[in-house]
């Protein structure tokens, strides 16, 4: 759809990773589309209003509807095009079905694509971070496809060893369940301030698909603890069409995705990124 | 109000006898008498969703009870982090404890990080299979969710299973038995009947199902002719206890001054701001400067 329309000049780094978010969700077709955060709700919020009107998306309460809401600007529910009851106990129906795409944050990420949100530190009795707890993360990850968030890439998020709690399962051999393959499980998409990645290299490592303007791939190397699949020559980023920006503010009239990212940077950086 | 499951008789059709139901069931009790009906060492389950219409009046009856050692199951927030801060919890089943906009819940973190709760960390669908289990009077329901995970490798309890129809592994999702479970409504009858008219009635169903006692709190208590009209008893979901009023506020520190919650519309006041807050939360919220115990308005209005 947004072929026709020039690609934009000026863009946040934030509406570029929305652009970038929304084409995990290209050819999903007729599934439930689950954005956590400003940025990952705006990316499948965009890709519901654009590339994949098949998507479903609720309004994060009780409810499907058949067009997104705005993230900002809405003081309640309102007027939303509410098509059917979606309580949360309904959405497990869906979630085990795997008719869903999720796009998560998770704290950690490992080599093998395992996420960790719960708790850090190497004794669970006595986690040094207690955090949020595995949450959704277990049956999302064994039930449907999911793709990853991450406003600062680091070695901290991109750790060398494992997760100190695997929340979600991943590529790794060693914890595959009796029946299964590794194909089964369907990470599908990393977004990081850096670039865009999916667990598409050999054995399933996590490879390098693009680069944010002004990124290097030394910077990605030196950011992330584990060895990321690097080959040929990596493109940049496609840019946000000014058509898609447009729909962007239109979901976002209060401009929420300025507030994601530190600094809002923009899209294109000369200088270097994460320290 | 205490609801005993599974009581009804079948020889007596509920429409017919509604008036003499009136007159012979009152489950409502006293706050401290619904409450004290938990003991130490007993598993309750909390209804609500994190910050969402948590029974927080249930729960400081709990803390000012000498009720120990308890294991608590719960969608956590605020119920689960003072049942923490008071020392009455010896075991957590969760899949989060959070406050959605403040995502980490300060005293649960804290005695996690001190090691001071046993923990059964699930998959927050876990947690409705295994309430569902518990209602079905069986033993386990068969999942995926948690394979490939920490959540088999940390908790002993969980067991992986062959299946008799296909070579795959399975999580054995126990049934979690409660001996009560304690849940906020908007609306309630002497009789139990309760309605939550929110959007979203979360889990509180089987939360009510898989325990042997469910004691319920309520915004408003109704003449049971209340849900026969128009098409209210759509939004009953299970059956009630004690009147209390806005028992889902809950007082949030830690933000620079004393700020009040209410878990039924997640407004936030404190206590200049009234009009931020809905006419259904302004005409229960209790006055901020009320000590958390004089929210008890007091027993039933039936007239």
């Amino acid at each position: 759809m947004s072929n026709a329309s020039p690609f934009a000049q000026e863009y946040s780094l934030a509406e570029l990773m929305i652009v970038a978010g929304a084409e995990a969700f290209r050819h999903d077709g007729e599934v439930l589309a689950t954005g956590i955060g400003v940025i990952p709700r705006l990316a499948a919020s965009l890709a519901m209003a654009s590339v994949n009107p098949d998507l479903m998306m609720t309004d994060s309460e009780a409810f499907l509807l058949g067009a997104p809401n705005a993230v900002s600007g809405r003081s309640s529910h309102a007027g939303q095009a509410q098509e059917t009851w979606m309580g949360f106990s309904r959405i497990f129906d869906n979630v085990w079905s795997g008719k869903r795409h999720a796009m998560v944050g998770p704290t950690q990420i490992d080599r093998y694509g395992q996420a960790n949100i719960s708790a850090l530190g190497s004794d669970y009795s006595k986690p040094s971070v207690q955090m949020l707890g595995a949450r959704g993360f277990p049956g999302n990850s064994i039930s449907h496809a999911n793709s990853f968030f991450v406003p600062a890439h680091n070695k901290r998020v991109f750790v060398e060893g494992e997760c100190d709690m695997v929340c979600s399962i991943g590529y790794n051999p060693a914890r595959l369940p009796k029946g299964y393959q590794l194909a089964d499980i369907q990470i599908r998409r990393v977004f990081t301030d850096l670039g865009v990645f999916d667990f598409g290299g050999p054995r399933h490592m996590m490879r390098l698909l693009s680069l944010h303007p002004g990124v290097t791939v030394q910077q990605v190397i030196d950011n992330t603890g584990f060895e990321v699949h690097i080959e040929g020559d990596i493109p940049v980023t496609t840019a946000p069409t000014v058509e898609q920006l447009a729909l962007i503010a239109s979901l976002d009239p209060k401009n929420t995705r300025s507030k994601q990212l530190k600094d809002n940077p923009p899209g294109y950086r000369r200088d270097a990124v994460t320290a | 109000m205490i609801l005993r499951q599974k009581k009804r008789s079948a020889a007596v059709p509920l429409y017919g006898c509604l008036k003499t139901r009136v007159g012979t069931m009152n489950k409502l009790q006293s706050l401290q008498e619904a409450v004290g009906r938990i003991e130490s060492d007993m598993t309750i389950g909390i209804g609500g969703w994190g910050p969402r219409r948590k029974p927080m009046a249930l729960v400081r009856e709990l803390l000012r009870s000498d009720v120990k050692d308890l294991t608590v199951v719960s969608y956590g927030g605020a119920d689960v982090g003072r049942l923490c801060a008071a020392g009455k919890v010896k075991k957590l089943v969760f899949a989060f404890v959070s406050l959605d906009f403040i995502p980490l819940e300060p005293y649960f973190r804290e005695a996690r990080q001190k090691g001071a709760i046993e923990v059964m960390e699930i998959d927050e669908g876990m947690m409705l299979l295994g309430l569902r289990a518990a209602a079905w009077n069986i033993p386990f329901i068969p999942t995926a969710i948690g394979l490939g995970t920490d959540v088999i490798t940390r908790c002993p309890d969980l067991k992986v299973i062959d299946s008799p129809y296909d070579d795959k592994a399975w999580v054995a999702m126990p049934a979690l038995k409660l001996d009560a479970s304690l849940i906020h409504v908007d609306r309630a009858d002497a009789r139990g009947v309760c309605q939550i008219k929110g959007p979203d009635h979360y889990m509180d169903d089987w939360f009510a199902r898989a325990a042997n006692t469910t004691i319920v709190s309520c915004d408003e208590l109704v003449e049971p002719g209340f849900f026969t009209a128009g098409d209210e008893a759509r939004y009953v979901f299970l059956h009630a206890v004690v009147w209390i009023r806005c028992g889902a506020f809950q007082r949030i520190r830690g933000l620079g001054q004393e700020r009040w919650l209410c878990c039924l519309c997640r407004q936030i006041c404190d206590g200049q701001d009234r009009g931020r807050l809905p006419s259904r939360c302004r005409r229960t919220r209790p006055h901020p400067r009320l000590a958390a115990s004089c929210l008890l308005i007091g027993r039933g209005r039936l007239t």
